[in-house]
């Protein structure tokens, strides 16, 4: 096995699949598609400077659905709005592909820009124009060929679920379908790259539910990867691999949903997953079993199996369980049998099924 | 007078009132057009941001507008008289009117482009769109009905500027109401022209109206 220092030593060999050094762990076997470094942004005000973001380091591998979460204000909307350079950095690194986004010249950026699409709240489509021009118009600036970038329109449109509303205009659909054909514009360019800025923070919630899926079908079949901002944690959970937390313009933490979702280090996750201080650890009242549910099994027919299995009867005192991405995630305590055996039985059988069992005694106990 | 004598003097003069409108608006706006998108477009935080530029632009457009078009007319006579060959007349009235509109003209484009929604245009430049791309398939097409309005308004304001006409020798519908109406005492003609007057910017107003309602795609 390596030490540290020789594999810190051998990390950029790391890159080479060939290599004959096996590297594992958190080691990245490609340079990521987004690499953020040092970004900050300085809004200079006459009463001091606002520091909008304070040096965000953040990596995004190539089909990662990568979500950026925060309270209004906390920086988020500025930090993704650097990676194609509509807003311009106080100092720092955006290297999009290997390339310093923040450097490179026009059209080398608009160039970029085509690999990176990008959705809005607001949608921001064009109110003059029929749905099947507003999809066409990256097309359009691409010079792509009349016939060509038509049946490309009606493919996208088809993708979004919109083919009967080509010759409407924006102003005749709803928020949903705006959203749509904003992402069938989006994909026009064939990006790798999709960044949603709150896009579904102006629609309802089975609209947000849509969309959602639709990003999701699009990250899967398609190998687009997604940035998306967001302030609601719901987001964050149903579609991302990982995420990063921002709080008054640093970085709060980041990582795996699983593991950010897991074990909330921060002050400001602990605000965003709704995590009071005094639900994290509660303390029973009687002696009790913890079980800890790590996204291994379901809920509540683990509980009544185990139950039936073992013949033990079970007393739920509390329980806060989320599904995280179609698994389940959090604690349960339930009363502790007064028998040994029982006990024993019972703590076996739920193990078996992947669970954390613990005893907990109350205080002073 | 006789209304035989009367309506050859009314056509007469609205030909030469809509023939100095018209061309007196169509190189207004071949000016006014571009100097309005250059307006909104050099401002700080806009697409091409020059803000010295802006400034200049803007003074000298304001002072421009602020010279009164009767002594416009006087003191471009020199010029017009290069420009146009001669100095006086139905024709040679339309550079000064050029003149004193252009300004007026940007200002209003100005308006209407200042409308278009910010997010829009971030929305096209993140689609890798050019600067030139923008002014000409975003910013100008998302404008029109405001433009139409505008215009609307431009033009019935040049119009009101072809009545001064008079002062230049010029013919048209206020050149008849001053000098054979109000100057010979002749009342007929006096309100017959002034009525085709209010007509003319009826049917532009009206036109405009319908025009901006017509191509506006926004509430349908």
């Amino acid at each position: 096995m390596l030490n540290v220092k020789e594999c810190e030593h051998t990390l950029e060999m790391c890159t080479d699949e060939t290599s004959a050094i096996p590297c594992t762990g958190e080691v990245h076997p490609r340079p990521p598609q987004i690499a953020i470094r040092g970004l900050t942004k300085i809004y200079p005000m006459a009463d001091g400077d606002v520091v909008a973001l304070d040096s965000i380091d953040l990596s995004i591998d190539k089909g990662d659905i990568y979500g950026i979460i925060g309270m209004s204000g906390a920086g988020k909307s500025t930090l993704i709005r650097c990676l194609n350079r509509l807003d311009t950095p106080t100092a720092g690194q955006v290297l999009v592909d290997g390339q310093d986004v923040l450097t490179m010249p026009a059209p080398q950026l608009r160039a970029m820009r085509r690999r990176m699409a990008m959705i809005f709240q607001q949608f921001n489509l064009l109110s003059q124009k029929t749905v099947a021009r507003n999809v066409r118009y990256p097309l359009e600036i691409a010079g792509v060929p009349r016939k060509q970038a038509d049946e490309k329109v009606r493919q996208l449109l088809a993708v979004v679920g919109l083919s009967d509303k080509a010759k409407a205009y924006p102003g005749q659909l709803s928020g949903g379908q705006k959203q749509r054909v904003a992402i069938a514009r989006a994909l026009a360019s064939d990006p790798t790259m999709l960044l949603c800025d709150e896009a579904t923070s102006a629609l309802d919630p089975m609209t947000t539910q849509s969309i959602l899926e639709l990003l999701q079908q699009i990250n899967r079949e398609l190998g687009i990867t997604v940035v998306l901002i967001t302030h609601e944690m719901a987001v964050i959970r149903q579609i991302c691999n990982k995420v990063a937390i921002l709080d008054g313009g640093q970085l709060a933490e980041q990582g795996s949903v699983d593991d950010v979702f897991l074990h909330t280090k921060s002050q400001a996750g602990r605000r965003l997953f709704g995590i009071l201080p005094e639900e994290t650890e509660p303390q029973p009242s009687a002696p009790a079993l913890r079980i800890v549910f790590d996204g291994q099994a379901a809920g509540q027919p683990v509980i009544s199996r185990v139950s039936r299995e073992t013949g033990v009867d079970v007393n739920i005192l509390s329980a806060n369980i989320r599904p995280l991405n179609g698994k389940a995630y959090g604690q349960m305590l339930i009363a502790r049998p007064e028998a040994e055996a029982e006990r024993t039985v019972l703590m076996e059988q739920l193990r078996r099924y992947g669970l954390t069992v613990e005893e907990v005694l109350p205080n002073g106990l | 007078m006789a209304f035989d004598k009367l309506w050859p003097l009314l056509l007469q003069g609205a030909a030469d009132t809509v023939y100095m409108t018209l061309w007196a608006s169509l190189f207004s706006y071949a000016l006014g057009l571009p100097l309005g998108v250059l307006l909104v477009v050099t401002r700080r935080g806009h697409i091409l941001p020059a803000p010295t530029f802006n400034t200049v632009l803007g003074w000298a457009i304001n002072f421009l507008r602020s010279i009164p078009f009767i002594i416009l007319l006087a003191m471009l006579f020199p010029i017009t008289r290069a420009v146009m060959g001669r100095a006086i007349g139905t024709r040679a009235i339309i550079f000064p009117l050029i003149v004193s509109a252009f300004p007026y003209i940007a200002r209003m484009v100005e308006g209407s482009l200042d409308e278009i929604d910010h997010g829009v245009l971030e929305a096209a430049q993140s689609m890798g769109s050019t600067n030139w791309q923008i002014i000409r398939k975003v910013l100008l097409p998302e404008a029109v009905p405001s433009l139409i309005n505008g215009a609307a308004i431009s033009v019935t304001t040049i119009l009101a500027y072809t009545a001064m006409a008079s002062a230049a020798g010029g013919g048209g519908l206020g050149a008849l109401a001053i000098t054979k109406g109000y100057q010979q005492q002749n009342m007929e003609i006096l309100y017959a022209s002034s009525l085709a007057l209010v007509l003319l910017v009826q049917l532009i107003t009206v036109s405009g109206t319908r025009f901006t309602k017509w191509f506006d795609h926004r509430k349908k």
